[in-house]
């Protein structure tokens, strides 16, 4: 592998077979990034969550819209960042859904799983709309990073 | 169909075999459907079979989470059997696992009734 970055960019239509598509193209890159199959399957999901997320809050259904995902595989780490033409929100107003008066909740899991699948997830609100979340992966530690690449951190609770 | 559900009765409890995907869309929609036709029975037992469930996502969690809702609010009961590895982390990290009843197996989850 080299130390160039390797990126595949798709445009998803806001349709509901989408969920499936992006899904399964996260499992191939991850494949191709040398994670097992167990962390195929969560990355999978993470990118899922956020592409139905992105249908569903960002463009609100409407056809018309698009989302963009976007797989940067980096010496040392995947990045997945998805793209929607929505308002925007904010990670600090989300309820916790392992609280007590939360737990039969029928929805508010998508971004608690995001966050526990993979190590790093953020979310940048456009100034003329649209959002972006980024999530970030570290390799598989039997993947040998390059002396250049920095580790990122921050791991969310 | 990304999810196929079949019925079955064993000894008074209704058995409901699920059959791949329980994902956002249509599998969700058929999942309620069908527990919310049992629950309208009155105090119906249900047990789920997820052991040919291949993957869950927030959706679905939801919806397993209704369909609870819906049973227990008439008399029933909704308990899990037969959870893949998977599904049980994920229940796991959902804290999940602490709101429903899950059996290791059918034949156990039948006798929990009796
Ligand atoms: N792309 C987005 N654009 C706008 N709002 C969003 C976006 N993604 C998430 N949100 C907001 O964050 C909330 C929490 O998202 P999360 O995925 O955790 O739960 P949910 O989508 O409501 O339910 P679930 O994912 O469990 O089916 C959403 O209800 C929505 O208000
Ligand atoms: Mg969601």
């Amino acid at each position: 592998m080299g130390s160039q970055p390797r990126r595949v960019c798709v445009t998803l239509e806001s349709r509901l077979e989408s969920m499936d598509l992006g899904e399964e193209i996260a499992r191939c890159v991850a494949g191709t990034a040398a994670f097992d199959e167990d962390e195929q399957h969560r990355i999978s999901m993470a990118v899922r969550e956020c592409v139905i997320n992105a249908f569903k809050h960002g463009n609100c259904s409407d056809v018309r819209k698009k989302i963009e995902v976007d797989f940067t595989l980096l010496a040392d780490r995947l990045v997945v960042a998805v793209r929607d033409e929505g308002k925007g929100f904010s990670l600090n107003q989300l309820p916790d859904p392992l609280a007590d008066e939360r737990l039969l909740a029928t929805s508010g899991r998508g971004i608690f799983l995001m966050r526990c699948f993979m190590d790093d997830l953020r979310v940048v609100s456009g100034p003329d709309g649209g959002t972006v979340v980024t999530m970030t992966k570290r390799l598989p530690s039997n993947h040998k990073p390059t002396a250049a690449a920095e580790t990122t951190k921050e791991r969310q609770p | 169909m990304s999810l196929k559900i079949s019925k079955r009765d064993v000894g008074g409890v209704t058995v409901l075999d699920l059959n791949g995907r329980l994902t956002l869309g249509d599998a969700s929609a058929q999942l309620r459907e069908t527990l919310r036709g049992l629950a309208t029975q009155g105090g119906p037992k249900i047990i789920l079979n997820m052991g040919q469930v291949v993957y869950i996502d927030s959706s679905g969690l939801g919806e397993l989470v209704s369909g609870f809702t819906t049973v227990k609010n008439q008399g029933g009961q909704l308990k899990l059997a037969n959870l893949t590895q998977k599904v049980t982390d994920l229940l796991t990290i959902t804290k999940l696992y602490t709101v429903f009843e899950i059996h290791n197996d059918e034949g156990a989850a039948v006798q929990s009734f009796s």
